[in-house]
């Protein structure tokens, strides 16, 4: 019983021979060949660069929702100072699915940056023995006849071949880990965009705490410093603010709030 | 003999080695045939250490065939599966 490496370079080399077989000119096969791997190391190069396009818009990703995540922090706090703990636990829950968010893309960013670098080397390589082979390819054809020269181009053309097969691969499960990533890079920009990121939540805007912290701290502000300058006059620390329910009695908070009011 | 590791490149390993790596390779491809998906992972590492570990590297430049060819570490037991199959997933 033969294992599996053993079966692998068997199956390698039976494709190699098939290509050659059908020539009828073995010297003309290796000009195809060589036409093959200049086109294979063209998209190779595309599918670098294709890798590179995914990681960087994923780490544009991550910054948009780091700084998010910054924000809904920063609002917790905000509401919390005023005493609108439903506020702040609000915010808080947001911004705790979009830790999680962060922390999925973070391994997503990880796994592109090994696929980028794999690709990479693996180009390498093959640009090495494209030329390697077009130099071994100058020399056959010159030196040999045709019936001389079949044993000299297979040898090098199952070498080639061989490397062309694990790069087709190595390119074919890139393109496919890409694909599936574009399409989750392109729903994670549609939440960054409509700011529904907060799913559990079922509420449709993410400016409505900001909206409502807005609202609290129309008034406040003036409140929050007149207690502050009330405690210290009194020669007291300025103490943790207590709540003070203020402005416009049962404000509407608007449903689809198309700009934002951030005070940042 | 020189052994390929798909996604990494070709190593050179004497052929004294090859008793202790036809058994880990017979291993493999019982663990594939069985479908013992974490057999088949910790045997691949196994294996893929030993040639590593065994082998040196042949220039990038080298025109030679391998007589051995390996799946990449993270190949799955589907994917080296269908490899093995008759018309494969090979490009080429």
């Amino acid at each position: 019983m033969s294992g599996v490496m053993k079966r692998m370079g068997m199956i390698f080399r039976a494709k190699a021979n098939k290509a050659l077989d059908r020539a009828e000119d073995p010297r003309e096969t290796l000009d195809y060949s060589y036409q093959k791997q200049l086109e294979l190391l063209q998209k190779v190069r595309r599918g670098v660069a294709d890798v590179a396009t995914s990681r960087k818009r994923l780490e544009l990703q991550l910054n948009q929702l780091q700084s998010q995540s910054a924000k809904l922090e920063d609002q917790g706090r905000k509401a919390l100072a005023l005493g609108r703990e439903d506020l702040a636990r609000e915010a808080l829950s947001r911004r705790s699915s979009l830790q999680q968010q962060v922390a999925d893309l973070q391994v997503q960013h990880q796994t592109l940056q090994g696929e980028e670098e794999k690709l990479t080397l693996a180009s390498q390589r093959l640009q090495a023995k494209v030329d390697a082979f077009r130099t071994k390819k100058e020399t056959i054809k010159a030196t040999y006849t045709a019936a001389q020269a079949q044993t000299r181009i297979a040898e090098s053309f199952s070498g080639i071949s061989e490397e062309m097969s694990d790069v087709g691969l190595a390119i074919q499960r890139a393109e496919d880990k890409t694909a599936q990533l574009q399409a989750r890079a392109g729903a994670i920009d549609e939440l960054l965009a409509s700011g529904a990121l907060d799913d559990q939540s079922g509420l449709g805007s993410k400016d409505d705490i900001q909206a409502e912290l807005d609202r609290l701290s129309g008034g406040n502000d003036v409140e929050l410093e007149l207690q502050r300058m009330k405690a210290e006059l009194a020669g007291g620390p300025s103490a943790q603010q207590q709540a003070i329910e203020g402005g416009a009695p049962g404000a509407a908070q608007s449903q689809q709030t198309q700009h934002r009011f951030d005070k940042q | 003999m020189i052994v390929r590791i798909m996604g990494e490149g070709q190593l050179k390993v004497a052929d004294s080695h090859f008793v202790e790596l036809n058994k880990l390779d017979d291993e493999l491809l019982e663990e594939m045939e069985s479908g013992d998906e974490p057999g088949f992972r910790r045997t691949l590492t196994a294996l893929l250490d030993a040639v590593r570990r065994l082998g040196t590297p042949l220039p990038d430049a080298a025109l030679e065939p391998s007589e051995l060819i390996l799946p990449a570490p993270d190949a799955t037991l589907a994917q080296v599966r269908e490899m093995l199959s008759d018309d494969g997933l090979i490009p080429g």
